[in-house]
This record gives C-alpha cells, structure tokens and sequence, in this order.
C-alpha cells in the first residue's frame, strides 16, 4: 500500500492530515483491542477481588454462628477455643521472640555494615532467599528431627522455633528494605560528627527505620501465625481440657484445631471449624490492614 | 493580528509574517518580504497548521500556562524560546496531547489542528499522535535493534510493505543512514547519545507525520552532534512543519523562520507562563518590540 | 554491634544449613535402604515397607503446574491492570486487596476448596471439560467428591496468583515513563505500548516472578492435603485423587507405621527441599541475568 511517497506527506499512502481527528479504518481496529486488553485486564483484576470476598465471605457465612463469648472462653473439651488461641499466641510470641532479634540484626548487617557488593553479603542475600521459598512442611519436618526427637515429644516451644524459622528471612529482608529507604544523609551527618558506626546506627538510623521494621514484623508473624504444616508435624499432640500452656509440653493452637476439628463428623463440630477459622482470619486480615497503614504513615513521615 | 491584551494590562505581540521565510543558499526562492503591519497575510503565504485561542494549561489547582493565542504556519521552522520554568515543555506538549498522562492537567481555550479541535471528545488522542509527532530531550531508543526501532510504529499502524524502504529512507532524513546502514539489527543503545536522538527523529519520521515537536532536541548533546541536528531542521522543514523548543537563544536564531518568546508572569500569586512575543525571527532577535524579549535576547536576564 | 549483626547473620546461613543437615540425616535410613530408585518407584504402602515417590513427584509437579498456568496470564494481566490502566483510586484500593489474597492461611484455603471449590468443580467444570475435551486423557470421567490434583491445581492459584500479580505490578511500574512517552508520541495504542515496550522490557522479571510463584505452589501441604484428596499411583486422568510430595508427608507424618516411612518420609521432604532450593535459585538466575542485561545495554 505505500509508495516511495518522495514528495510532500499525505501522498497516496497516508491520510490527509487535514482529515478530521477521529479514528479511521485501521485504527479503529487498533483501538479496540487495546480497549478489549483493558476489559480483559480489568476482568482479571474482578477475579482476584472476587476470590478474596469469595474464601471470606465463605468463611463469615459459616462460621459466625459459632461465635459467641463462650466459645471465644471455654476450652477445646467444652467446645470452645480459647485455649488454642491462647496457645497460637504464644507459640507465636516465642517465635517472634526468636527471629525478630536475629532478623533485625541481619537486616542491620546487611545495609549498614557489610558492602553492598561483599562477598559476605552476596552470600547472606543468598541464604534469605532460600529460607524465604522454603516450604513450610520442611521446617516441620527440620524442627522434628532438631527438637523432637531429642526431647522425644512435640512441644510447642517445637513448633515456635519452626515459626522463627518462618519469620526469620521476612523481617531481615523487611528490616533490611526499611533501612535502606533511611536518606544518607543522616548517615553522613552522623559520620561528620564523628560517632562511631555502631553508636549511630543504635541512636540514629534505628530509630527513623523503627516503624517500617515493626510493621515488616507484624506482617511476617501474621503470615506465620496461619501457618498449620509446621504445627502439624512438631506440636500436633496436646491435651485439650487444659489450658495448659507449659511450652514444652504440646501446645493447642487455632490452625491445628481446625484442621483436625473439620474432619469430625458432626455438624456442631464443622460449623465451630469454621468459627475458628473466622477468628483466625479477622486477626490476620486486621494485622496486615494496620501493618500496612502503619507503613503508609512511617514512609509519609520519613518523606518518601 | 495585531497587539492584543490578554486581560492582565499586557500585551501580546503576534506577527510573524507567514511569507517570510529564512533564506538559505540553495533554497527554493521566497515569495516577496511583507510589511508586518499588514492584518492579512498574502495570497502565497502559508497555511496555518496550528491555530490557538487563548489556551491556558492548569496542573490541579495551579496555572501553569496563561493565556496563550498563536498560529503555527505549515513547512516554517518555528522555536519556543524562553527561561526555565516558563511553559515551554508544557506548551508544547499540549499541542500533542502528551500532557494528557499528568495527574491534574487540565487545558482551557482551543487548539485547532487543520481546523479540529485537538481536544474534542471526538478526537482520538493516538490519531493525534500519528499526525503530531515528538522528539525529547533526551534520547529515549527502545532497547531494540536499529531497524525495529525505527519500524515499529510503521509495523503497528500496517505499513508492512516496503518497511526495508520506509526505515532507510526515514534514517537517510534524518541524516544517520550512512552511519548504521551496516549494523541496522545491532542495539540502538549502543549507538552514541547524537545518533541515539538522530534515531528518535527518524523513527518518528517513519511514519510520515505532518508535523514534528522537537522538545529541547540537543540540549543533552555535545555540539557537533547539535550541528548536526540543527541541520537536519533546515532539510526537514520543506516536507514538515516543525515547533522546536530550545532554551538557546543562538540555535533559535540559526534554525528558526518564526520565534516564539514565553516569560514568566510573576505579577500575580502564582508564576504562570505567558507569551510575550511571537514573530519572525529576525524582527525577535535584530527589532524586538516587548521590552522584556530585548531584555532576555540580549541576555540581560535568563 | 557489629560482631552483634555479624553474628545474627552468621546465626542465619547455620539456619540454612542445619535445616539441609536435618532433612537429609532423617532420610538417611530410607537413603542407604532404597539409594536412587525411591524416585522412580511408583508404590507406596508403608505397610510392606514398599516406598516410591514417583506418584508424589507427579501430583507435586502437576498440581503446580495448573496453579501457575492459570495464575501467570491473570497475574500479568492484573499487573498491567494496576500499574498502567487503573485509576489511582481504584490503584489504592484493589491493590492491598490483591495483596490480602496472599495472607489467607492455607489451612483456610483448604478448607474452602473442599467446601466450596471442590463441589463447584464436580458439579459444573470437570463434567463441562470432560464432555468437551473428554477425547484427551486428562480429562477423564470425574468422580463425585470434587478432590483431586485438578481441584488442588485450582485451589492452589488463591495463593499462587496474589504473588505474580503483585510482582509484576513491581515491575511494570520500574518501566522508565519516557520509553512510555517515547512510544506513545509515535501514535501507538496502550495495548501496543504494553506489548512494544513495557512487557519487552519486564520480561525476565515476570518469567522470575513466575517461578518464584511455581515454588509457593510446589511446597504447599495443608491446602493440597485438603484437596487433592488421598490417591495412590499415578493416573492420566487430572480428575482423580492424587497425593504431593507435601500432602503426603503431612497426612502420614503424624502416624507412621513402619520403621522406614518416617525416614521415607524425610527422603519426600529431602527431594521437595531439593525442588525448593532450585526453583529459588532458578528465578535469581532469571532475574539477575535480566540486570545484568540493562547494564551492559547502557
């Protein structure tokens, strides 16, 4: 269709540019597939919302009728929950007692202390990413042939260090990401003022990163905290009449309670499966819309 | 088009005479010098491509361009001069439709393109673009090969015959063909930051458009590859119209038929854009009428 | 502070090791009993000591494999959607949602996809695909329950798809505006500038995006538990129960019935940790041969 148009523009080929503006034969068609690739897109988008309301909206559905004081206070053997929820709290408390020092630290090594480029860094980035894809049925199974066998019974202290676990490369990365986003130039102000290194970071840089490093803690432990595998292999026997909560004896916790309630054959057993699950779900959606909230401030406050 | 006030106690002055045009040695000989005075333009003199009624750009709440009212004629060379922060990019970019993408951007009064609103709701603002193409401040190549770059807008809107022809002559008008013609399927990033942009000018001459905006084409090269892209433009006016917006004065002398001054307006709370002075270059540069022009040609300010 | 950071991060990569060091000491016994030919043996009754993991290797990798082939097109598609066409407001709003996706625990995800997934897909898709595809073998005559390596395949894209979306909308937004400005000047349509510029220039970071969703989805056990049902043997049919590298130690950990299924077990968890460690190291791979690729252009 086009020629060796040598002349002025709007030859035989090309539209007279005096045409008017509106959208003509092939770019008609041009136009509607990319406004069909924005529907398909925008479908997309529809689907994930879609899936999101769909699992919670399933899970208020069934479970709400369970709920009630009782069952948020009275122990498994009286058909309520209270003891795994206080149990899930402190396995997770343990856990989070464990990874969010040796995460901090990590992230702090990582930025502030060793090069970028280091050997030694290169190196830390590279175990964090393994730890991150690690499946979590695997530190189960690690923590039980660690602890387990040792100690010859599943504890809940068992399945908290499998959740340290779990946590552990979430917030060294989050600390680590958090760290960065501090502007150099109080690190340079620090320096010109002579501060030792390790004195500045403490007094200094900590503090500005504070919140973001809270808020990447709180989303790993919520992520972790719904993590059943780990529970199942390490911290699956417990005795539920008691609120017994010796941490290394078994130790109930939601997620086991529902993965082991909903197999029960009644109907009064599934719907309180369901009811737990609506608890656990309510915390963790809470936890990450108020972590990221929280996030969304420290950033507008560090000006970013 | 005489002195106009633009309501604020300025005025606007606004004559470049259409049928004046900068001779070049071997030029095609021009139809006869008009008197500026005159309100009409001449038979022979050019059509306008452009005709703008007091357009003014806000960005939210904030006026970014005042109240701006010109003809940009057909095959002239024509520059947008002035200090930074006065409106240049954004004038231009409004011809266009590029500012369409900035959160906030909003744009009174009327850019008629060849007689059609540019910003009507009929308007397809892609058409737009194959008509008024752009070239930017700093080269922005595709990480593709030479050839794909310059081809891909031919390939999108359905030129797929002859595109070997259509990309060497796109790259011979815009005088890099000799340079690449062997390395056509190497990467456009290797190419060096004049041929990088003498790249962005053909690819947008590929698709033949009628007018090309050039927004601060050199202001990010050496000079001898500004040398070269200033040559270009006098080749390249007789097929298309050009709006170049330069921040140097000089170049604006050496390339330009028609100049354009905008200043900033920093009379009221907010400093918006205005123009101050639009006519032939030569009356702009050796006779400016505004105060202000004589001010920043002769380098008093900016 | 510094030996402090240095030891927390030298505390880290011991993490990693001791982790290595345990799962293979506990498949030990399976190891030097059965040595190579575990992988490929289809048999597993703990009862006559018979253990192969083939079956398992396949209900991993298919499952999978359906999670990522329906979540890497809508995940990209949902990345487009929120970096280039969304409105912002909508940006503000569909993006933590998509993201909130992701923190759904698993064991609540199983739960729904046998409540609610797996009867929906018995009822309505695997007759629907049976009676239209059912000249392929995959699409074999459906059983009634719902739970099966198809049904995991799709349950497990509630988890998979928050990942690739929310990665690539990461990277679609690190796409430089003036390429953007630079094709769109040339009168192109979004769509072309997607498909010119933006998905050109990304495209090792979603092939990465996308593997590291392909791990989240190969080392998941409790949702797959829930709903890939309990199969045994490897069949072509995509509707029938089938049993995971993780769903299977996850169900028969807690009870083991022989000397050897703990440690056949272990051997499962070892060959899931090695699939675990290489798709990790594959998408950096990917990812970084991506940045190393920019560099050297400039």
């Amino acid at each position: 269709m086009t020629t060796r148009s040598e002349a002025m523009p709007g030859g035989a080929s090309l539209p007279d540019p005096t045409a008017p503006l509106s959208p003509t034969g092939n770019l008609r068609r041009r136009v509607a597939i990319s406004r069909l690739v924005d529907a398909a897109a925008m479908g997309a988008a529809l689907i994930a919302v879609a899936l999101l309301v769909g699992v919670a909206f399933t899970v208020l559905k069934r479970g709400i009728s369970a709920i009630s004081v009782d069952f948020l206070t009275s122990n498994q053997a009286e058909g309520g929950i209270a003891n795994a929820l206080l149990g899930t709290i402190e396995i997770v408390a343990i856990g989070a007692l464990l990874a969010m020092p040796t995460g901090i630290l990590t992230g702090i090594y990582l930025t502030e202390f060793a090069g970028p480029r280091s050997r030694s860094a290169r190196a830390l980035k590279l175990v964090l990413d393994l730890l991150q894809g690690l499946p979590t049925i695997i530190v189960g199974v690690v923590v039980f042939g660690l602890l387990v066998v040792p100690m010859q019974r599943e504890t809940g202290f068992a399945g908290a260090v499998a959740y340290a676990i779990v946590m552990l490369p979430m917030i060294a990365r989050a600390s680590q990401e958090v760290l960065l986003l501090v502007p150099g130039s109080l690190r340079e102000a620090a320096d010109a003022l002579g501060v030792d290194r390790w004195r500045s970071v403490l007094t200094v840089i900590l503090p500005a990163a504070m919140g973001g490093i809270v808020t990447g803690a709180i989303l790993a432990i919520a992520r972790a905290a719904g993590e059943t595998a780990p529970l199942l292999i390490c911290n699956s026997i417990y005795n539920p009449t008691t609120v017994g909560l010796d941490p290394f004896q078994g130790v109930p916790s939601i997620p086991m309670y529902i993965f082991t309630t909903y197999d029960l054959p009644t109907e009064t057993a599934l719907t309180r499966a369901w009811g737990a699950a609506l608890v656990l779900l309510t915390i963790i959606l809470i936890a990450n819309v108020g972590a990221r909230v929280v996030l969304a401030r420290s950033r507008a406050k560090m000006g970013i | 088009m005489m002195d106009r006030d633009v309501g604020v106690g300025r005025s606007v002055i606004n004559d470049p005479v259409p049928g004046r045009v900068r001779i070049e040695s071997d030029a095609v000989p021009q139809p006869p010098v008009q008197e500026a005075s005159q309100a009409r333009p001449p038979a022979v003199a050019r059509e306008a491509v452009f005709d703008i009624h007091d357009m003014a750009v806000f960005y939210g709440e904030s006026q970014a361009l005042g109240w701006t009212s010109l003809r940009i004629y057909r095959h002239v060379v024509t520059a947008v001069i002035g200090p930074s922060g006065c409106g240049k990019s954004t004038f231009i970019r409004s011809l266009n439709r590029m500012n369409d993408a900035i959160p906030g951007f909003r744009l009174e009064g009327q850019v008629l393109y060849h007689g059609h609103d540019v910003y009507a709701a009929a308007t397809n603002r892609v058409e737009v673009r194959r008509r008024i193409g752009m070239v930017f401040q700093k080269p922005n190549p595709f990480p593709k090969s030479i050839f794909d770059n310059v081809a891909w807008a031919p390939r999108n809107l359905g030129m797929r015959v002859d595109l070997n022809e259509r990309v060497e002559r796109a790259l011979q008008h815009a005088a890099l063909w000799d340079e690449v013609k062997d390395r056509l399927h190497e990467s456009a990033l290797g190419l060096s930051g004049g041929q990088q942009q003498r790249l962005c000018i053909a690819r947008a001459l590929a698709i033949e458009p009628d007018v090309l905006l050039l927004d601060e084409p050199a202001s990010a090269l050496d000079p001898i590859a500004t040398a070269s892209i200033e040559e270009l433009m006098h080749t390249l006016k007789h097929r298309y119209t050009i709006v170049i917006v330069t921040h140097n004065m000089q170049q604006a002398a050496r390339v330009a038929d028609h100049t354009a001054f905008f200043s900033l307006d920093t009379t009221g709370s907010e400093r918006i854009g205005t123009l101050v002075e639009y006519a032939d270059t030569e009356t702009i540069f050796r006779r400016p009428r505004d105060t202000r022009t004589r001010d920043y040609v002769t380098g008093q300010f900016g | 502070m510094y030996g402090l950071c240095a030891a927390a991060g030298l505390l880290t990569v011991l993490v990693l090791g001791e982790v290595i060091y345990q799962v293979a000491k506990g498949a030990s016994p399976s190891i030097s009993e059965f040595g190579l030919s575990f992988v490929f043996h289809t048999r597993w009754a703990p009862n006559f000591n018979m253990f192969g993991a083939l079956a398992a290797i396949y209900g991993t990798i298919v499952s999978s494999f359906i999670a990522i082939a329906i979540s890497a097109p809508l995940g990209i598609a949902i990345g487009l959607y929120m970096s280039l066409m969304a409105p912002p407001r909508v940006r503000t709003v569909v993006g933590p949602l998509v993201e909130m996706l992701a923190a759904i625990p698993s064991v609540i995800v199983g739960f729904w996809g046998v409540v609610v997934l797996a009867p929906f897909i018995a009822h309505h898709v695997e007759p629907f695909l049976h009676n239209v595809f059912g000249f392929i073998p995959l699409f074999g005559p459906p059983q009634t329950t719902g739970l099966s390596i198809f049904t995991a395949g799709v349950g497990l894209t509630v988890m998979v798809l928050p990942i690739v979306a929310a990665l690539s909308r990461d990277l679609f937004l690190t796409v430089p505006q003036d390429l953007k400005d630079g094709a769109a000047a040339l009168g192109a349509t979004r769509w072309e500038i997607i498909r010119g510029v933006v998905l050109p220039t990304t495209v090792s970071g979603v092939a990465a995006a996308t593997v590291l969703g392909l791990g989240r989805a190969l080392g998941e056990a409790i949702a797959v538990t829930q709903m890939m049902g309990d199969g045994s043997g490897i069949h072509v049919n995509l509707f029938l129960p089938g049993n995971s590298l993780s769903s299977r130690i996850a169900s028969e950990f807690p009870s083991p019935e022989s000397k050897l299924h703990i440690p056949s077990l272990f051997y499962l968890a070892l060959i899931l940790l090695v699939i675990g460690l290489a798709t990790s190291l594959l998408a950096r791979m990917i990812a970084s041969r991506f940045d190393v690729e920019k560099r050297l252009a400039r």
